[in-house]
């Protein structure tokens, strides 16, 4: 073999080496990182963990029942702002995909993708803390819901797009008008895969925590009124992490490990619903 | 065929439905606007108070009304970019072992793990960070030969936190994102172009190495956007930077970036100015990401990639 | 220039046609089987090649001629699940062996395929990727094959004057020549055509059955088509594929006058396919 051709050789397979060692890699933190706050949270958890309060400062037990329900109630109305907005507004990307105001909510969407969590929380304080003068789960709730906003219009036009034209065409051939069309037959061609994705959604900003700092701030005390400050998962988490008792830091892992696992879970079942949305499609 | 008005829609049809859709799209690019009209408004206390010199000055005390925030920038853009350094060579290699080299039976569970990587909460990697990784950076820190130590990159007392930990913890959250951006920009470059370079002899490296070049601009793209998700990220890194507003060349000296600024001393705020000091802070952190966002968004589509939406994985923060 | 003939004409005997019968072949092939997983693509293929000749795979859809012929530069490999039993024997030497070097074997055999797939690069650097890999650096060297290789694409004339242009805006026919010429840029022995013309207008094809003409005489061509007339316009010998299974292969106006096999004969006669 010349020389070139040996150094060529040898250069292609460095590469493949190197790309084989990237994948192990990323592997291992994820190992880790699962590994250990798993591994630390499963035996933190325990009934108390779901169903009892904080317990003041230095006394042991106690558990997150109170941070639990502000999630999902942060969500819930997370949900409700960005759900019909974003629907919406996917289907109008959608259906007229080549105006300029369609082009506009493309790029904006991506923009505001990529704005910092906490940015939108100084936005949510701003116009949902300050006029009231205090904090809330609903000011909360809308930093979230703006967050989810790109994502559900995303999805939902892409879902839409998809749906194959003959599908419209057969409803408006029969006298539907467009309204119709894509509220009857289109829109209920893609609703799995808009659920699936809102799933996916929910999960993702059921993990965050910035935005929440000043606007649902958080409680020590059980809550659900939605004018004042809620409890939350994370920022729960973020205080018993950065504080130094040892019994936070417990409940902390264990407030993880939920996390993770509302995440895994959510991610599995979206993964077997695409699944059987690509089967069912599949010509 | 009828004709197409402003809206869009086609004359006969009704007017209701684009208008009524229409008003809900035009909520997003308001939002947009409405997000930088609101900063600025807000900020605009210290932007009258300190002018550009906010972004010169280097002290911040804020019990003295003294804001400069300059060690922000500085403490963003190092681990950021430090980050990125660390970050990059492995998520392309993993986005091409993905799309080019991954036996078949890999390559799916592989993606799948990757993007549950990419979802896994900025809480619990700064909660890992805390507790394995700072103790870790610290025992490097104590065994770094005294003669390094002379060196200013390597300087100061051995605490753990700093901006190596927080770098790395960047580095850790921007794999997976940055790998499956990458991934996507490969996997639409059509195989054709490797089949071409196959055929004319050339290794799997020459092969992939033509893929890229086809890609190269989605690939920036991709890595722009890691990029700007790590300026934006917020609870991993204050918790393992050490929050201390220092402008620092020291990889192992506590420091402090903008948005841990404004996570950490936001709610301890209270006289007008340090809040409106904090929020210039995010609105210039904003504009950044903007930008960033932007032009990367301009990479990747000129790629014309071909977006197959995949409902059922985990979304990563730029859905991109 | 020439004005091109579309219709069939008469092939121009080459010189020592009859010699050629006893030359070794370019490329023997004996009993090669493919699957892809557990479904049989390819069943028991025996065919000889002949040097400096265009030989001619034509069959109907699926019957696996892209398949054969991607076998000949191990472009299967790239494929997952693919599995090969028989011998493929170019230039006499074991194309499957563990000692063949892949991209060895991809110099000598060239390929081209149906669709021109130009690199997003210029005119220059798309002739010029394959000396650049072989590890040719010089300048003047590079130059040298760059209008060497255009010139047997007879593509030179017509982009001398703006090599540094993208090959993107160059027209179907024209990339098709670029491919053509890049792939001669290597300097194969054999140069294997995946129904090269099928995305090309009439003129633009016969200016690349011209080609294949000219180019045999340094070359040799195995050409995939599925339009018989080029077939039988443009080849010497032609294989016939049907469902994997090679039914006839001899001398191309043989074939297509007087075929040996009944279901040759029915698909030359259009009763299928």
């Amino acid at each position: 073999m010349s020389w070139n051709r040996l150094r060529r050789k040898v250069v292609s397979g460095a590469v493949v080496a190197f790309c084989a060692a990237a994948v192990v890699l990323a592997l291992i933190p994820l190992g880790f990182i699962l590994f250990f706050v798993i591994g630390h949270g499963l035996p933190a958890l325990n009934a108390a963990f779901f169903t009892q309060m904080p317990k003041p400062v230095g006394e042991p037990g106690g558990g997150m029942a109170n941070a639990i329900a502000g999630t999902l109630i942060l969500i819930g109305l997370a949900a409700g702002i960005a759900v019909p907005i974003g629907i919406v507004s996917g289907i109008y990307v959608s259906e007229y995909r080549k105006t300029s105001l369609a082009s506009a909510v493309r790029f904006s969407a991506d923009i505001l993708n990529g704005v910092p969590s906490i940015v939108i929380g100084l936005f949510a304080y701003t116009t949902a803390v300050l006029p009231f003068q205090r904090f809330s789960a609903i000011a909360g709730g809308l930093a979230l819901g703006i967050m989810m906003i790109p994502l559900i219009v995303r999805m939902t036009e892409e879902l839409l797009n998809l749906v194959p034209p003959t599908l419209r065409d057969g409803a408006l051939a029969l006298g539907a008008t467009r309204a119709r069309a894509v509220f009857t037959v289109i829109l209920s061609a893609a609703l799995p895969g808009i659920l699936t994705g809102v799933l996916v959604a929910l999960a993702r900003i059921a993990g965050e925590t910035a935005p929440l700092l000043f606007t649902a701030f958080n409680n020590r005390f059980w809550s659900t009124r939605l004018d004042q400050p809620i409890a939350s998962l994370t920022v729960q988490v973020y205080t018993y992490a950065i504080s130094p008792y040892d019994d936070w830091h417990r409940q902390a892992w264990a407030g993880a490990t939920v996390l993770i696992g509302a995440i895994l879970t959510f991610s599995l079942l979206a993964r077997a619903m695409t699944r059987r949305l690509e089967r069912m499609h599949r010509p | 065929m009828s004709t197409t008005g402003p809206l869009g829609r086609s004359s006969g049809e009704g007017r209701l439905f684009p208008l009524l859709t229409g008003a809900a799209a035009v909520l997003v690019p308001c939002l947009v606007a409405g997000i930088a009209l609101v900063l600025w408004r807000e900020s605009l206390l210290s932007i009258r108070e300190f002018g550009f010199a906010f972004w010169r000055t280097s002290i911040w005390d804020p019990v003295a009304g003294q804001f400069g925030a300059l060690p922000f920038i500085w403490g963003t853009l190092y681990s950021s970019l430090l980050a990125l350094l660390l970050s990059a060579p492995v998520a392309l290699g993993i986005a091409i072992f993905l799309s080019d080299l991954s036996p078949h039976a890999l390559r799916q569970p592989l993606i799948f793990l990757t993007e549950l990587l990419a979802a896994i909460p900025s809480i619990v990697y700064g909660l890992w960070g805390i507790f394995v990784l700072v103790p870790l950076v610290r025992r490097l820190e104590i065994a770094t030969p005294a003669w390094l130590k002379g060196v200013p990159l390597f300087e100061g007392p051995p605490l753990g936190v700093g901006l190596l930990a927080a770098s790395l913890v960047l580095a850790v959250m921007m794999v997976p994102f940055t790998a499956s951006v990458a991934r996507e920009i490969l996997k639409a470059v059509p195989s054709a172009q490797r089949e071409g370079a196959y055929a004319l002899g050339a290794t799997r490296w020459e092969a992939i190495r033509m893929a890229l070049f086809y890609g190269r601009t989605g690939i920036i793209g991709a890595v722009m956007l890691g990029l700007g998700r790590a300026l934006g990220e917020t609870m991993a890194v204050t918790m393992l930077i050490g929050n201390n507003p220092r402008i620092s060349l020291s990889l192992f000296a506590p420091q402090y970036t903008m948005a841990a600024v404004i996570a950490n001393e936001f709610t301890e705020a209270a006289d007008p100015l340090y809040l409106d000091a904090l929020v210039e802070i995010g609105l210039v952190l904003f504009l950044i990401t903007v930008a960033i966002n932007a032009l990367s968004r301009v990479l990747v589509w000129r790629v014309g990639r071909e977006r197959t939406v995949r409902a059922g994985r985990p979304v990563p923060a730029a859905a991109v | 220039m020439t004005a091109v003939k579309i219709e069939t004409r008469a092939k121009p005997r080459a010189p020592g046609r009859d010699e050629a019968k006893a030359e070794e072949p370019m490329i023997l092939i004996e009993g090669l089987t493919l699957h892809y997983g557990d479904k049989p693509a390819l069943k028991g293929i025996s065919m000889q090649v002949p040097k400096n000749r265009v030989t001619a795979f034509i069959g109907p859809s699926g019957c696996g001629k892209t398949t054969l012929l991607r076998c000949l530069n191990r472009m299967n490999d790239l494929v997952d699940g693919v599995r090969i039993t028989g011998r493929i024997l170019v230039a006499g030497r074991d194309v499957y062996h563990g000692s063949m070097d892949v991209t060895e074997l991809r110099k000598r055999v060239g390929m081209v395929f149906q669709k021109s797939n130009p690199f997003p690069k210029s005119i220059y650097d798309n002739v010029a990727y394959g000396p650049r890999i072989l590890g040719t650096r010089s300048r003047a060297a590079l130059d040298q094959a760059v209008e060497r290789s255009l010139g047997s694409a007879a593509l030179w004339d017509e982009v001398k004057d703006r090599l540094h242009e993208s090959a993107l805006r160059l027209s179907g026919g024209q990339q098709q020549r670029l491919c053509i010429a890049r792939a001669l840029a290597v300097e194969p022995e054999v140069l294997l055509m995946d129904e090269p013309c099928s995305a090309l207008d009439p003129i633009a094809t016969a200016k690349i059955e011209e080609l294949m003409d000219e180019l045999k005489s340094r070359y040799t061509i195995v050409v995939v088509t599925h339009n018989m007339q080029q077939a039988a316009r443009a080849s010497d010998v032609t294989g016939f594929l049907l469902m994997g299974e090679l039914v006839e292969f001899g001398e191309t106006p043989k074939i297509f006058t007087t075929p040996g096999d009944r279901r040759t004969e029915d698909y030359i006669t259009g009763r299928f396919g």
